[in-house]
Formats: C-alpha cells, sequence, structure tokens
C-alpha cells in the first residue's frame, strides 16, 4: 500500500500535534512538583556551605526547610555593597543564571546569613552564590565565610553538564572539602581567592590559597577558580564592609 | 431435494488466555534465553555508564521498563496506520515523548536520582533494545503481545545492569544501595582487617569485565554458541 504524500503529512502532523500536547501536559502537571524539587535542591545547596551532606541526606524534606526558615537569613546588595531595598527583589528571587548576562553594575547579589536559631544577629557564616563556565556549560556554587570574612567554611559546587568522572567531581564531597580552612584574602589584604592547582594528589596544607586539583579535569577546575576570584570581587566591597568594624574593634 | 444446508460450525476459537504459554514466553525469553545484552549485546553503552552504584540503576531499570513497554504498545496500536516512509521517524517521535515525560516525572519526584541520571535519561532513546523491539516485534504484531515483549526485553535488560552495579558497588566502593557492607565485614574481623576496594570497578573497564563474566556464566549453563 503505497500512501501518498498528503497522508503522511498529515499523519505526521497530527502525530506531532497529539506528542506536543502530552509532552505540554505533563509539563503543566507536572509542574508544582518541580518548582517544589528545585527549590528545595537550592536550599540544600545553600545549607551544604555551612552543615555536613550527611546530615542534609537524613533530613526530611520538611525538616530542610524549617532549618532554613529558623537559620537563614537574606540580604541583596548591588555592586558596591549596598543593600538593595527595592520591592520585589529577595535573595530568594534573584535568578543567578539570568542575571549573569548582565553587566556586573547592574546584578543583584544575593547573600544568605546562616545565623544562631531564631537569632539573626548572631551570625555563623556568611553564604555568597556564585556562577560561571565549566567546560561544556555552566558551573555555579555556594561559599561559605566564616564571620572574620576571611576563612572559607565550606563550599558546594554543581554544574549543569560536565563530563562524569571528570568534571563532574566538583561536586564530590572530597573536592569540595579541600576549600575548608583556606583563606581568600592573603597577608597584604589583597584578594587571591583560592586556585585549584592543575593535577591530583599534592597536600596544600600549609598553602592557604591552594587547593588540590582533578586529574582530566583542569579545565573545570580553571573555571571554578576563575568564578571564585570574579564573584569574590564582586562582594568585595560587602565583605570589606563587613570585616572592618571588627579589625576596629580589635585594633582597640 | 434436500434442502438442508450443513451450517459449518461457527468455531469459536476461545480468546488467548492473558498469560498464555506462549505469552508467558515473550516474557521468560529475554531473560536468559534471548537476552538483549548478554545474548544480543544490545543496549551495551548505558550497561557501563550508569552501572556504577546500585540506586541510579534501579532508577534507570525502572524507567527502561516504563518506556519500552509502553513504547511497544502504542506503536503496536499504530502500526497499520505509520506511512513507510517516515516509519523510523514516527518509532522515534513516540519514544523520544515517553524519554522526556519520564525525565519530567523524575524532576518532580525524585530530584536528586534526577540530577545523578542527568543525560542518561535522554540517551534511553539511543538505547538499542528499545528501537530494536519496536522494529523486531512490535510493527508486525499485536498490542498485547507486544507489551510483554517489550516487558521481557527491558526485565531482561534490567536483572543484567542490577546484577552489574551489585558487584561494581561491592567491590567498587564497598557498598551496597549506600550501605557500607565492607566497613561491617572489616569490623568482624578486628580493627587492623580492612577489605580493600578495587578502583577499577569504578570505571566503565570493571563494568566490560563483569558483564564479561555473566556472559561466560551465562552461556556455559545454556550451552549457547554463535554461529
Amino acid at each position: 500500500m503505497q500512501q501518498s504524500n498528503t497522508y503522511i503529512i498529515v499523519y505526521s502532523a497530527v502525530l506531532t500535534i497529539i506528542l506536543g500536547l502530552l509532552l505540554s501536559g505533563s509539563a503543566q502537571v507536572l509542574g508544582p512538583w518541580q518548582q517544589e524539587a528545585i527549590a528545595l535542591d537550592k536550599k540544600k545547596q545553600i545549607l551544604g556551605a555551612v552543615i555536613s551532606a550527611e546530615e542534609i541526606a537524613a533530613m526530611t524534606p520538611e525538616q530542610v526547610n524549617k532549618f532554613y526558615e529558623t537559620r537563614i537569613s537574606s540580604t541583596v546588595v548591588d555592586l558596591s555593597g549596598a543593600e538593595i531595598t527595592k520591592e520585589g527583589i529577595t535573595a530568594e528571587k534573584v535568578e543567578i543564571a539570568k542575571d549573569y548576562k548582565k553587566p556586573a553594575e547592574e546584578r543583584s547579589y544575593p547573600i544568605f546569613i546562616f545565623h544562631a536559631e531564631g537569632n539573626p544577629e548572631a551570625v555563623e557564616s556568611y553564604i555568597f552564590p556564585m556562577y560561571g563556565a565549566g567546560l561544556w556549560d555552566a558551573i555555579w556554587g555556594y561559599l561559605a565565610l566564616e564571620t572574620d570574612m576571611n576563612t572559607i567554611g565550606g563550599i558546594t559546587l554543581a554544574h549543569a553538564a560536565e563530563t562524569p568522572g571528570l568534571g563532574a567531581r566538583i561536586t564530590e564531597a572530597k573536592v569540595m572539602e579541600r576549600y575548608v580552612g583556606k583563606k581568600i584574602f592573603d597577608e597584604s589584604g589583597a584578594l587571591v581567592t583560592v586556585m585549584m592547582q592543575k593535577g591530583e594528589g599534592k597536600e596544600y596544607g600549609d598553602d592557604a590559597h591552594k587547593v588540590d586539583g582533578m586529574s582530566g579535569a583542569t579545565i573545570t577546575g580553571n573555571g571554578v577558580n576563575n568564578m571564585l576570584k570574579a564573584y569574590m570581587g564582586y562582594y568585595e566591597s560587602y565583605i570589606k564592609a563587613k570585616s572592618t568594624p571588627k579589625a576596629a574593634v580589635a585594633a582597640l | 431435494m434436500s434442502t438442508e444446508t450443513l451450517e459449518n460450525e461457527v468455531v469459536v476459537k476461545p480468546s488467548e488466555p492473558l498469560l498464555s504459554k506462549r505469552r508467558k514466553k515473550l516474557i521468560t525469553d529475554p531473560l536468559i534465553d534471548d537476552n538483549p545484552v548478554t545474548v544480543q549485546v544490545l543496549g551495551i553503552c548505558s550497561s557501563l555508564a550508569v552501572t556504577t552504584q546500585m540506586q541510579p540503576t534501579l532508577v534507570m531499570a525502572i524507567s527502561v521498563i516504563f518506556v519500552v513497554a509502553l513504547s511497544n504498545f502504542a506503536i503496536s496500536l499504530m502500526r497499520n496506520t505509520i506511512p513507510a516512509r517516515v516509519r523510523i521517524i514516527v518509532q522515534l517521535a513516540v519514544v523520544a515523548t515517553l524519554v522526556t515525560i519520564v525525565s519530567e516525572i523524575l524532576k518532580a519526584f525524585a530530584y536528586d536520582m534526577y540530577k545523578e541520571l542527568s543525560v542518561f535519561i535522554g540517551l534511553i532513546i539511543t538505547n538499542c533494545i528499545v528501537m530494536g523491539r519496536l522494529e523486531a516485534f512490535a510493527m508486525g504484531n499485536k498490542p498485547y503481545d507486544s507489551m510483554l515483549d517489550g516487558l521481557g526485553s527491558a526485565l531482561g535488560y534490567s536483572w543484567i545492569i542490577l546484577t552489574v552495579a551489585f558487584f561494581r558497588e561491592l567491590w567498587g566502593s564497598g557498598a551496597v544501595f549506600g550501605v557500607p557492607v565492607f566497613e561491617y565485614v572489616s569490623s568482624l574481623f578486628g580493627p587492623d582487617f580492612k577489605l580493600a576496594t578495587n578502583g577499577l570497578m569504578v570505571t566503565p573497564v570493571g563494568a566490560f569485565i563483569i558483564l564479561g563474566l555473566i556472559v561466560w556464566v551465562q552461556r556455559t549453563k545454556t550451552g549457547y554458541v554463535e554461529h
């Protein structure tokens, strides 16, 4: 049965419409659950910079949400470190990926503040979101600084499409742990952040600005380095503003 | 003149029971005798890629069962209407839609697994088993039979990848489903005893080795020889 061209074209059109409806229908129906899952995942990533992965894994979604509500407050600043108080701009709403496309002066920079339960003044860490480019696609992360605004308390890294087993290793706990205890300012006060070195297997215990790399994933490692350097630069005004009162008090 | 007309007895064939012997065979054949991975050598790519741990492998197995069974059913329903010249494209469109739906469901209800499996769920479209069964069976058989055949092939694929994942996770990271088995066993023998893990098992090389061993054991038992 040789089918006519018209039949083929009409068939294809009808099939496309039906399948398209199925797909958009499922996206509509599943949309709310997906948003919830993504929001929960973002909270877990932010918390991952200050508490261990095991603790987070042991929590139910309700526990994660509750923990986040009581322990994390947020603010949004601009490039000069001044707080943005415009209506509708909250740290949770800022989409870093979209903001990344704007020039640095126009972006909103969210900051998440990890504090003692119920007491937003008793700050334990400052968490800074970062965004950058890996080898194939975007990478991002959350860097937690301790109250001295210099020592790294923890970091979460994530990626969109890095190679499994190579660049994707930035999400491994062992790799992220390398940053704990490193410092972003050197003795002279210059912002040097922390650089992931080429190659793997070396100990950089005594160097506060170097961490061991990932073998076979140098380009992703460079992406992480650039991301850290760029974003710590953007937040530098805020960081310096937060650290001067302490320095002034310490100097007394 | 006899006006008797001999009416042929209309023999009503009893409809085949849902799980008749023939249909059971559709499911059981691909498990061992005609296993898509070890005998037909299809679907090797994902067998190597996702089997480092048991949990993502289980999610992958369930996804493949869903996609293969439903796509077989759908294509078999449509088989008489599909224009011959766009046959493969139509099959691809149906499979791609199903895979996307699976991906969206995972994103909504199992976000962690979605992140871990990311690319590989989409790659189910390229899994030879899916298109293979569509072409070999669904295009020429009834919907229910096709679904059973798809189910059988997917089950055959699933048990193989779960076995590979079991050994890879056990020997490669000392755990099964995240439970640190090696640690427990080591602790039974005292503080100085430590079961070593094999780094090779975490790479695709290890998967190949285990797959090869499974094929060897299977062919020894079934006596299958390639000609």
